[in-house]
C-alpha cells in the first residue's frame, strides 16, 4: 500500500513487539488487511466477493485434505469409498456435499467477482497485473475443478473426462499423442485418476500462491472504487480494519447461509444423477454435461458445428480456450480512459447485454445439443466474441462519457446531499 | 496492434459461427431434426408421489421404511443387488440387534467366502457386519440370467436418476400396452421381443417385466394393506433411504446452522452499521 | 484537478477514520457479540473435522471377532486376527494350569492370577492379544514348534521377553502381561471377543 497517511504499525503488546522485530508477519498482516490498509470509504457490496472467493478456496482446501484420508484413487474402489464416506466415515456426507457445494459456491463469488472487474473497469491501469493474475487463478480454478469433478468416478466423471481430454486430439497432428500422454492410457483409466487426485490435491496451493500475488499487486495502487476516481487525500479512505472487516463479516454471513442452505437442503440440485452411476465405458450418458459452472464455455465449443478450412471441432477447442484467453488482452482492447461503468453509459448498455448473452449460452451448455440450442449458441457465441474483440475496442474510443465527480468524498457526499464547493453535476446515480 | 490482431481474430470467430449458424438453419429447413419420442406427451414424467421423506422438513418413517425393505426382500432382491448397504444399517430403519443378526443370517444369497481348511471359493451365512450379497457373480451372470439385461444395483437409484422416487414408483406402476397413436406417430418405438411397454422409462420399454402385479404380493407384518400402490410407494420410500440414509440427520443440522447464521448475519450487520455509524460511504 | 484537501469536509464527523483503542465506543458490545458469535461456529465447525478422524462405523462393525475353540486341542493354540491386531487363543493343558497357579504372585512384576485371566469355569482357555507389551513384536510360541520361552508360555525374540503359562511377563523388558481382551464365552466351543 503506498498512501502516505496510512497508520503505522505500533504494537503495544510486549509479544507481538517481539515477534514483529525478529520477523515482520505483525506488521505484514497489520499493513494488509489491518487498520494499515487504506481503502477508499464508497466500496459497495460486488468489493465483498474477492475476500468470499478467498474464504471459499479455505473451505475447499480444508474439507478437501480431510476428504483426502478416506478417498481411494483407483478406479476399482474409487466410486465405493465415496460411498463410504457418505455413509460410515463420521461427518463425512457433511464433508462431502460441503466439498461439491463449495466448488459450486466458489464459482458464483468468483463469477460475480470477475464481472465487478468488467463493469468498473479495475482491470485498467495501474491494476492489469492484477486483473492478469486473477485470469491466471481462473485458468487454474477451472483445472482443477475438472479434476476434482473425475474423481468420484461416475458416469459424468468418465465421461467428462473422455470429452475433456478428447479436445487435445483436435490439435493437428501431434493432438492424439498428447491426448494419450494427458490420459496415462487410450481412454480414461487409474492412470488418469491417479495423476488427477495428485494434481488436483496440489493446484490449489498454486491458486493459494497465485492469490497472494495477486493481493500483493492490488495493494500496490491500492484498491479502487465504484466512481472509478483514485483516492485523492485521507478523507476518501477509511482503514480497512475495523470498516471493511465488519463489512466482510456480514457478507460472509450471508455467504455462509446460502452455502448452508444448498448444502443441507438441496445438496444434490447443482449436480447431475448420472454421477450416481458407477463410471462404464462401455455405455454413454445420453446427455454428457459438465458441471454447471462450465456450461457456457461448452456452448461455446459446441456452437462451432461446421468446417471452414479448419475442423469444426479444432474450431470450438480454439474458441472454448480463447473465450478465456481473450480476457488476458483486455485491458488493451479497452482503452477508455474512465474506468467505473457508472459514467460510459454506451459501455454500460454492452455490459448488460453481455451478461444476458453469457446468462443464455450457460442456459445452452446445459441443455441438449438440439438444433435450436445450437443456433442460440452461435448467436450468443458470436456476440461474446464480437463484444470483447470488436465492440468494446471501438467503443472505448468512440464513447462520450459521462462527467466524472472530482473525488470520492465528492461522489460520496453529493450522494449524501450534502453540498461541496467543487462539486460538479450529479455524479453517481 | 493489439486491436488489430482482436478484430481480426474476433472477426474471423463471428465469420465462422454465422457460417455454422448458415448451415444449421438450412439443415433445420432441408431436413427438420426428427422429433424423438422423448420429446412428445408419449413419454411421461413422472407421477406426483408424496413421501414423508421430502421437503426441507422431511422425515422417514420407519414403518414404512421396514414394509419397503420387506418389498425389496420378497420381490427385487432376487435380481437387484444394494451391495452399498450392510445388514448392520437396518438398525436405522427401527430393527433391533438381534433381529438384524436374524436377517443377515438368514438372508436367501450368501456371503461369498474362503474354504479356511482349503482355500476354495465358498459361501457362508452373513454377518451384521456384511454389506447385503449381490444375487450374480458378476455381471456376465448377471446377463445371462436375465435375457441379456443388467439389474442394476438399487442403493443409489433415486439419486441416480431424474425424479427420484417419483420416477421409481412411476416405473413399478406404470406399465401399459402401447396405444395406437403412439405405434402410429413412432413406429420405431413398438416394444421389441424381451422388452416391456413403460412409458416413464426413457426409451419406452424397459427390460424387467412388471414386479408388483397383484394386491397382497407381499403380507406386511404391521397389516397394512398391501395393494400394488402401497407396496411400490413403500418400496420407492426404501430406496430414497438406502441412497440418503443421513437425511434426516442433515435436516436437523441444517435448521440449526441456518439457524445460527441467521442470527449471525443479524449480529454482523449491526456490527457493520456501529462500525460504519460516523462515516458518510 | 482537485485539490487534497485534509480539513474535514462539511457534514462530516471530525474522526471518522481514527480507531482509538480506548474509545467507548468502538468497544461496543455489537461487535463483540458478532464475533463472539462466530467464533463458536468456527469452534463447532472443527469438531466434524476431528471427529472424521475417529474409526468409521465400517471399523466398529469389524470390530467383534467370534473364535471358534472346537477345533482347538488341549495343548495347542491358535493365532488368528482381532482388531487387526494378532490374537492368541491356547487351551492350557491341566499342567500348565498347575504351573500357573503355582507362581506366587510377589514373584510376578505384573501380579495378576489364572483365575483373574480367564473366565470362570474355563481356566483352560488362555485367549491374550499377541502384541509384547515391550515395543509390540508379536511373541512365538503360539505356533506348533515355536519358541516358548524359559517359562513355557511365549517369548519374543525382538528383546528377550519371557512370558508363563498364563502369558504373565516373568523376564525380559516388558513391563506387563500379555493383554486379555473383553470376550465371553457363547457356548462351550464359542467366544466372541470385543
Amino acid at each position: 500500500m503506498s498512501f502516505p497517511w496510512a497508520k503505522h504499525y505500533a504494537p503495544t503488546n510486549p509479544l507481538m513487539k517481539w515477534v514483529d522485530e525478529r520477523l515482520p508477519l505483525p506488521r505484514f498482516v497489520y499493513n494488509a488487511v489491518g487498520a494499515g490498509y487504506p481503502v477508499p470509504r464508497n466500496l459497495n457490496y460486488f468489493w465483498n466477493f474477492g475476500v468470499l472467493a478467498g474464504a471459499a478456496l479455505a473451505i475447499q482446501i480444508v474439507t478437501g485434505i480431510v476428504l483426502a484420508m478416506h478417498f481411494a484413487a483407483n478406479a476399482g474402489v474409487a466410486f465405493d469409498s465415496v460411498e463410504h464416506i457418505m455413509r460410515d466415515v463420521n461427518g463425512g456426507w457433511f464433508l462431502r456435499y460441503a466439498h461439491a457445494t463449495g466448488a459450486s459456491m466458489f464459482f458464483v463469488v468468483v463469477y460475480i467477482h470477475i464481472f465487478r472487474g468488467l463493469y468498473y473497469g479495475s482491470y485498467k491501469a495501474p491494476r492489469e497485473m492484477v486483473w492478469l493474475l486473477g485470469v491466471v487463478i481462473f485458468l487454474l480454478m477451472m483445472a482443477t475443478a475438472f479434476m476434482g469433478y473425475v474423481l468420484p468416478w461416475g458416469q459424468m466423471s468418465f465421461w467428462g473426462a473422455q470429452v475433456i481430454t478428447g479436445f487435445f486430439s483436435a490439435i493437428p497432428g501431434i493432438g492424439d499423442t498428447i491426448r494419450v500422454w494427458l490420459l496415462g492410457g487410450y481412454a480414461p483409466g487409474d492412470a488418469t485418476l491417479n495423476r488427477f487426485f495428485s494434481l488436483h490435491y496440489l493446484l490449489p496451493f498454486v491458486i493459494a500462491a497465485v492469490i497472494i500475488l495477486h493481493i500483493w499487486a492490488l495493494h500496490i495502487p491500492g484498491s479502487s472504487n465504484p466512481t472509478g476516481v483514485e483516492v485523492k487525500g485521507e478523507q476518501d479512505t477509511v482503514p480497512f480494519h475495523p470498516y471493511y472487516t465488519a463489512k466482510d463479516g456480514m457478507g460472509l454471513g450471508v455467504f455462509l447461509l446460502i452455502f448452508a442452505l444448498l448444502l443441507f437442503f438441496a445438496p444434490n440440485y447443482l449436480g447431475h444423477p448420472d454421477n450416481y452411476i458407477p463410471a462404464n465405458s462401455l455405455s454413454t450418458p445420453a446427455h454428457i454435461v459438465p458441471e454447471w459452472y462450465f456450461w457456457p464455455f461448452y456452448a461455446i465449443l459446441r456452437a462451432f458445428s461446421s468446417n471452414f478450412i479448419l475442423d469444426a471441432k479444432l474450431w470450438g477447442v480454439l474458441a472454448m480456450f480463447g473465450s478465456i484467453l481473450l480476457l488476458f488482452f483486455l485491458p488493451w482492447l479497452d482503452s477508455s480512459p474512465v474506468r467505473s461503468a457508472n459514467y460510459r453509459p454506451v459501455y454500460r448498455t454492452f455490459f448488460w447485454i453481455l451478461v444476458v448473452d453469457i446468462l443464455i449460452l450457460g442456459w445452452c451448455g446445459g441443455s441438449a445439443a438440439t438444433p435450436f440450442y445450437a443456433m442460440l449458441s452461435q448467436i450468443c457465441a458470436a456476440y461474446y466474441f464480437a463484444h470483447f474483440l470488436i465492440i468494446i475496442p471501438i467503443i472505448s474510443r468512440a464513447e462520450r462519457p459521462r462527467p466524472l465527480p472530482n473525488s470520492i468524498t465528492e461522489a460520496v457526499l453529493s450522494k449524501h446531499g450534502g453540498t461541496s464547493p467543487a462539486q460538479t453535476a450529479p455524479a453517481a446515480e | 496492434m493489439v486491436r488489430n490482431l482482436a478484430m481480426l481474430v474476433g472477426a474471423a470467430f463471428v465469420a465462422v459461427l454465422a457460417w455454422s449458424l448458415f448451415w444449421t438453419v438450412k439443415g433445420q429447413i432441408t431436413e427438420p431434426a426428427a422429433v424423438t419420442v422423448e420429446a412428445t406427451e408419449f413419454h411421461k414424467h413422472p407421477k406426483a408421489l408424496a413421501l414423508p421423506s421430502d421437503g426441507w422438513f422431511g422425515k422417514y418413517d420407519k414403518r414404512q421404511l421396514q414394509r419397503g425393505f420387506q418389498v425389496y426382500q420378497e420381490v427385487c432382491a432376487a435380481c437387484h443387488s444394494i451391495r452399498l448397504v450392510a445388514f448392520r444399517d437396518l438398525k436405522e430403519i427401527g430393527y433391533n440387534d438381534a433381529q438384524v443378526k436374524a436377517i443377515a443370517k438368514g438372508w436367501k444369497i450368501p456371503q461369498p467366502s474362503i474354504n479356511p481348511e482349503t482355500g476354495e471359493v465358498a459361501t457362508r451365512p452373513s454377518v451384521p457386519a456384511d454389506h447385503f450379497p449381490a444375487p450374480f457373480a458378476n455381471e456376465t451372470a448377471a446377463r445371462a440370467a436375465n435375457n441379456n439385461a443388467l439389474p442394476p444395483d438399487l442403493s443409489l437409484m433415486t439419486k441416480a436418476r431424474h425424479g427420484g422416487a417419483a420416477y421409481v414408483y412411476s416405473i413399478l406402476t406404470g406399465y401399459e400396452p402401447q396405444s395406437k397413436e403412439l405405434l402410429k406417430a413412432f413406429p420405431d418405438v413398438a416394444t421389441p421381443q424381451g422388452l416391456h411397454a413403460n412409458p416413464y422409462f426413457p426409451t419406452m420399454n424397459i427390460a424387467m417385466a412388471q414386479q408388483l402385479t397383484t394386491d397382497g404380493q407381499v403380507t406386511y407384518m404391521d397389516g397394512t394393506k398391501p395393494t400394488v400402490d402401497q407396496m411400490a410407494k413403500d418400496v420407492s420410500a426404501f430406496m430414497v433411504w438406502t441412497a440418503e440414509p443421513e437425511l434426516e440427520s442433515r435436516h436437523t443440522a441444517g435448521f440449526a446452522v441456518a439457524i445460527f447464521l441467521l442470527i449471525f448475519c443479524f449480529l454482523a450487520w449491526g456490527a457493520y452499521q456501529n462500525v460504519w455509524r460516523d462515516v458518510k460511504h | 484537478m482537485a485539490i487534497v484537501d485534509t480539513a474535514v469536509p462539511p457534514g462530516e464527523d471530525p474522526a471518522p477514520s481514527h480507531e482509538g483503542v480506548d474509545d467507548p465506543r468502538r468497544r461496543d458490545f455489537i461487535n463483540i457479540a458478532a464475533v463472539a458469535w462466530i467464533g463458536v461456529g468456527a469452534g463447532v465447525v472443527v469438531l466434524p473435522l476431528v471427529n472424521q478422524m475417529s474409526p468409521s462405523a465400517d471399523v466398529l462393525a469389524e470390530s467383534t471377532t467370534e473364535v471358534d475353540l472346537s477345533k482347538i486341542a488341549v495343548g495347542q493354540a491358535i493365532k488368528t486376527k482381532f482388531r487387526g491386531q494378532p490374537l492368541f487363543v491356547r487351551n492350557l493343558t491341566p499342567k500348565e494350569v498347575a504351573e500357573a497357579e503355582a507362581v506366587p504372585l510377589g514373584e510376578l512384576r505384573d501380579p495378576q492370577t489364572l483365575a483373574q485371566r480367564t473366565k470362570a469355569g474355563h481356566t483352560n482357555w488362555l485367549i491374550t492379544l499377541g502384541v509384547c507389551t515391550h515395543l509390540g513384536c508379536v511373541p512365538l510360541g503360539a505356533g506348533e514348534g515355536e519358541n516358548r520361552g524359559p517359562f513355557g508360555g511365549y517369548f519374543c525374540p525382538c528383546h528377550g521377553s519371557a512370558y508363563d503359562t498364563a502369558a504373565r511377563i516373568r523376564k525380559g523388558p516388558a513391563p506387563k502381561n500379555l493383554a486379555v481382551p473383553d470376550y465371553k464365552f457363547t457356548s462351550d466351543t464359542a467366544v466372541t471377543v470385543g
